[in-house]
């Protein structure tokens, strides 16, 4: 069963039912005892930081979120459940989970490519270079693309646990990975056939990966 | 680099596409959920369903469609038509849609705007123009007037004003569509485009007059657009998203080409 946590941050319905697809069982709970019986835990969430923190803090879940990592149980953080497990974040000046080190940018307002003025949120399909073959990302295609939304983005502390990279004006990390804990900044239940794949190799994943 | 989206735009009556879309074998299709389907599996980026009932039990039919597309397909979709609350936003967004777009009702009351955005998201709500070309005046500069009601009534309100407010009372999107060049297949109106998306932040996707992909090439280009919305020129199988794909490829405008 995986444990999909439900802390008012956005529809979440949309993981559910990829899953379904995926012919996995699931539950969208903020019960965390539901969440302890659950193999895996998968972290999503659209919205802001500083409310979503704020109701993780309210509900506990934030803890147990710690937890979790600590006790080797695969977790997977999705779009702003990403952005809120590292130290702090520019959105609503927020100081976050603390899981991840390091800290959660807004895009600059001057970003540029082609001397065209780049639009803000970052919103569509971009390719993603994964640093490393890591269980979760196996098989995917080079050339894959995946549904991105966000006006901010992650730049962890520490270079090792960043394990994919996007271009946006700059070059930002859109994936984290460090033992049982991997994190996207996009969206795999919305990226079509790879991100699918994505959520399958999740499913599928004992925890275990050595940088 | 990000993508161009391409984008199909499904009209719905009733739970049923208005018109037919032709598939392999020339078969017409008229369930709204195997149309996106098939889309979803021929490379489109996203798909735009455009609900046409007014009906209270039409809507209710279409919120059945929603929740069936969602099953289905794994890629962002939105819903428009006839969104006069941010009750219908939430029905909408419940059963599975990633957006939802305003136009007339926005232009009535833009609170609508705001307050669906606080409670969703900006990234869920996009602001759905329709825009018709006529001569400058006082009022409306830009000599481009936003007109509601499917086209037939006229506002006063200049577009590329309206653009600018609706970004700042926290749309998401703008999905910006020509009166004049809707339904001609002669080419969108890329200088209307070019004028509302350099001077927004957000997406900019263009819609009204695809004809051809050089009308694509043409006003994600020149047209600045983010986004393209096609309708005829795919759905009678004149051209596939593939097909685009490649031709703008070829051209040097990214598209996502592996799904």
């Amino acid at each position: 069963m995986i444990g999909i946590v439900d802390y008012r941050a956005g529809n979440l319905t949309s993981v559910a039912r990829a899953l379904e697809y995926l012919r996995e069982p699931s539950i969208v709970t903020r019960d965390y005892r539901k969440l302890d019986d659950a193999s895996h835990i998968i972290f999503p969430g659209v919205g802001a930081a500083g409310a979503a923190m704020a109701n993780l803090r309210e509900s506990g879940l934030d803890r147990h979120l710690h937890r979790w990592v600590q006790e080797g149980k695969p977790v997977l953080g999705i779009c702003l459940g990403t952005q809120v497990i590292f130290d702090y974040s520019e959105e609503d000046d927020t100081d976050c989970l603390g899981i991840v080190p390091g800290s959660v940018r807004r895009f600059p307002a001057d970003l540029r490519a082609d001397d065209r003025r780049l639009k803000i949120p970052h919103m569509g399909w971009n390719h993603v270079a994964f640093r490393n073959e890591h269980p979760v990302f196996a098989g995917i295609p080079e050339e894959a693309e995946f549904y991105f939304v966000h006006a901010y983005y992650p730049e962890p502390s520490d270079q090792r646990w960043a394990i994919g990279w996007t271009d946006y004006g700059i070059r930002f990390c859109a994936a984290v990975a460090q033992g049982n804990l991997v994190a996207v900044q996009f969206h795999p239940e919305k990226s079509g056939r790879p991100g699918l794949a994505i959520l399958a190799n999740f499913c599928r994943w004992g925890g275990n990966h050595a940088q | 680099m990000l993508s161009k989206r391409i984008i199909p735009c499904l009209d719905v009556r009733a739970g049923k596409l208005t018109k037919g879309v032709k598939f392999q074998g020339n078969i017409d299709i008229g369930d709204p959920v195997e149309a996106a389907r098939s889309y979803y599996e021929q490379g489109a980026d996203e798909i735009v369903f455009y609900d046409i009932t007014a009906s209270t039990e039409g809507r209710a039919i279409m919120i059945d469609v929603v929740r069936r597309v969602a099953e289905t397909i794994f890629i962002p979709f939105s819903v428009g038509g006839g969104i006069r609350t941010v009750e219908d936003m939430r029905q909408v967004i419940l059963a599975g849609a990633e957006k939802v777009s305003v136009n007339t009702e926005a232009v009535k009351n833009p609170t609508i705007i705001s307050e669906g955005a606080r409670t969703f998201g900006s990234q869920c709500i996009v602001l759905g123009m329709d825009v018709r070309r006529i001569p400058a005046t006082l009022e409306i500069p830009t000599g481009y007037e936003m007109v509601i009601h499917g086209g037939r009534t006229p506002t006063g309100i200049d577009a590329l004003w309206w653009a600018k407010e609706a970004e700042r009372l926290g749309a998401g999107e703008i999905c910006l569509n020509s009166i004049d060049a809707d339904g001609t297949q002669d080419g969108y109106e890329v200088s209307l485009t070019a004028l509302i998306s350099s001077n927004v932040r957000i997406p900019v996707i263009a819609s009204g007059g695809a004809g051809r992909p050089e009308h694509l090439l043409d006003v994600l280009t020149r047209g600045q657009a983010d986004a393209a919305l096609i309708a005829s020129m795919v759905h009678y199988r004149t051209f596939t998203i593939a097909e685009i794909k490649t031709f703008l490829h070829d051209r040097n405008v990214k598209t996502r080409r592996h799904w």
